[in-house]
């Protein structure tokens, strides 16, 4: 009877044969380490995200009269309202955390190399679109963090020249931040900033499965057809749009094998998750900002303006730079370098483990950098804050420049034919 | 490297500094879960506070269940207006009047505690009014200066005043001078209740108002260690099984 009705869906459309190529029978390599775990946590958030979202979406008033109460009135009239509220919130700082560490998984193992180049740009697309998606969600609780941070960094485009005053009054669509501006944010918030987000994980997803998943030795599982014997080859059965191209070694299908050890990360996961969300869901003031309990209002700016922490890094980087639009110009850069990351580096050897002492301290100063960075960006500014921050700003993008001048004739370790463990 | 750590650790005491919100709070010590605490408090609230502010987001039968209050003798004791059970903490103080009575409209305490540090901050507050007779209520307050608010307890609590030290300290330079902390002040006229009474009343109106911040915090505990007693559990059996698939890979 199902399987009737499979083969009636099958000849109409291809979903078994969709599934064996992406998932039951998909070649992935077997010595995926923790570091691995992260993107199929993100699909995990970005459905949570979504679903708590649409709920909210049902209670939620965007106006400036009626959103900070509505929030309010999720958090205490509607059923689990409160639950919504904050397995929303905390997704949303969870989803940079496993997004920036899915990133760096990505910058050790040297995955954005050929032929890698477009599902790490497709990645850095998703980051982009995930900070745009992240700024806007910020402003609909209406409190009053919300509309300093926005009116913050909507006024930097202010600094641009010629058009920069005529730009910022279109994005807001009023002269300050104001009912127009909330409810045009909810839109793109709730319905094109995700549209856009899915298409693009799915052009990732995509993207990865065509040239295949690396790995952290950084070797090649799928050999020219014909090169490795039969008792070498992976003794699993792949889909034959693999198989019958490549001879694959060192591989195990995705789904039972990663599929069920994702299930162990998740677990992992949500009791950090829930740990944070059932007992500390403000994150120590992280998460949550204080200033953000109370309403939107133009006329008491907060102590201290500070961006949600998952800006942290970007926002320094803007902020010691004492021109207002080379700050921005900065600050786009600094993405705009990631980007580019396949480009500056040279080499041909992926894996951290394998390449020069050089490449390693590069890349742990680039992460210290990025962590002072992030850190400096949810204090007050001072000049000794601004002194480190500009010498983090130059290890930051240091880290770039250097790389390409030493990637060429970088001095590499041999990499190995299979994987090593 | 060793510079940045250096200068990063230099700052750290900056970061607990915002962290806390600036000032030396004293410990409130209150239990969201001690119901007649809450109840007290609810009562202070709205015999001292409620004439000049809200609890806007917060309903009359929510604060009654949740505090264990019969919903009749609710009304009878704690409503005050002409509200139904239903309705918001809401007063009758014409807004823009009160914003010239006072200097600024007394603002929404629902969330008080959220914005301004916990119940620590009003559990502080209201112990550190202080004379003054400078100001158009006579008093001033350590951790929140010159505001427009009167010592609506003073006659439980009595009068502070500065210590002479702290007095002097006020007459340097500007520039000499440190931010006043609740030690600064010395009990001169004693009130109604004894400090160690009058501290029981603020910490209680403290819990209330801790509460109203967030009225669904204890069902979010109570929750939260079911959730988590489950996902370890989860955790165990999913690594085991993880386990038992990968035995073909090994």
């Amino acid at each position: 009877m199902l399987a009737n009705l499979m083969a009636w869906i099958d000849a109409r459309l291809p979903v078994t044969e969709a599934w064996n190529k992406h998932v039951g029978q998909y070649p992935a390599p077997k010595n995926f380490n923790f570091w691995y775990f992260f993107g199929s946590l993100a699909m995990l958030v970005l459905v949570n995200q979504i679903l708590t979202g649409v709920w909210l979406t049902m209670s939620y008033e965007p106006s400036g009269d009626g959103a900070f109460a509505s929030v309010e009135y999720i958090m205490r009239d509607v059923d689990y309202g409160w639950l919504l509220r904050y397995m929303h919130s905390t997704g949303a700082s969870a989803f940079f955390i496993v997004v920036y560490l899915h990133m760096f998984r990505g910058l050790i193992y040297g995955s954005y190399q050929k032929p890698r180049e477009l599902l790490w740009i497709f990645g850095m697309l998703i980051f982009l679109v995930l900070m745009a998606e992240a700024f806007m969600g910020y402003l609909l609780p209406w409190g009053n963090m919300s509309y300093w941070g926005a009116q913050v960094i909507i006024s930097l485009f202010g600094a641009i020249p010629v058009i920069g005053d005529d730009l910022t009054t279109w994005i807001r669509g009023d002269y300050v931040i104001s009912g127009a501006t909330l409810n045009r944010f909810f839109a793109l918030h709730v319905i094109a900033l995700p549209l856009v987000l899915v298409v693009l994980v799915f052009l990732h997803i995509l993207a990865l499965h065509e040239v295949g998943s690396n790995n952290p030795d950084g070797t090649d599982i799928k050999k020219k057809k014909g090169t490795v014997p039969e008792s070498e080859q992976s003794k699993f059965k792949f889909h034959k749009q693999y198989s019958d191209k490549y001879d694959i070694v060192d591989a195990i299908p995705f789904h039972p094998y990663y599929s069920v050890k994702d299930i162990v990360g998740v677990a992992g996961f949500l009791i950090l998750f829930c740990w944070v969300m059932f007992f500390a869901p403000e994150g120590g003031g992280y998460f949550l900002e204080a200033p953000n309990f109370e309403p939107a209002n133009g006329l008491k700016t907060p102590e201290h303006i500070v961006p949600v922490w998952y800006f942290g890094p970007f926002y320094t980087i803007l902020r010691v730079i004492p021109d207002k639009l080379l700050g921005m110009v900065g600050m786009f850069a600094a993405i705009g370098m990631l980007f580019a990351l396949p480009w500056f580096d040279r080499g041909t050897v992926k894996s951290f483990r394998f390449r020069s002492k050089l490449h390693f301290l590069n890349i742990a100063q680039f992460s210290i950098c990025f962590i002072v960075l992030g850190v400096l960006g949810t204090l007050p500014a001072s000049d000794l804050a601004n002194l480190i921050g500009r010498i983090a700003s130059l290890g930051y993008f240091g880290f770039f420049i250097a790389l390409w001048f030493y990637s060429k004739e970088e001095k590499t370790k041999p990499v190995p034919e299979r994987v090593t463990k | 490297m060793k510079k940045i750590i250096i200068a990063l650790l230099t700052l750290l005491p900056t970061v607990a500094f915002a962290a806390g919100g600036g000032a030396k709070l004293d410990h409130a010590n209150n239990d969201i879960l001690d119901k007649e605490s809450l109840r007290n408090g609810a009562q202070t609230f709205m015999n001292y506070c409620f004439g000049c502010h809200e609890l806007q987001y917060q309903r009359y039968n929510r604060t009654f269940a949740d505090l264990g209050i019969d919903e009749k003798e609710g009304a009878a004791t704690l409503i005050y207006t002409d509200a139904k059970p239903g309705d918001h903490i809401k007063n009758t103080m014409p807004k823009k009047e009160a914003a010239d009575w006072f200097g600024s409209t007394p603002p929404d305490l629902t969330l008080v505690t959220r914005y301004r540090g916990g119940a620590d901050w009003v559990y502080t507050y209201l112990r550190s009014f202080y004379a003054d007779s400078e100001r158009p209520f006579g008093v001033n307050n350590v951790i929140f200066k010159d505001v427009g608010m009167p010592h609506v307890f003073q006659q439980l609590q009595g009068v502070q005043e500065l210590t002479a030290e702290a007095k002097a300290m006020l007459q340097l330079p500007t520039t000499e001078q440190r931010p006043l902390t609740v030690d600064d002040l010395v009990l001169t006229q004693p009130g109604d209740l004894s400090p160690a009474d009058y501290d029981i009343l603020v910490r209680d109106l403290a819990n209330f108002l801790e509460y109203t911040g967030e009225p669904g915090k204890t069902e979010r505990h109570r929750i939260g260690y079911w959730v988590l007693g489950f996902l370890v559990i989860f955790f165990i059996f999913s690594y085991f099984l993880k386990k038992e698939y990968w035995r073909d890979v090994h």
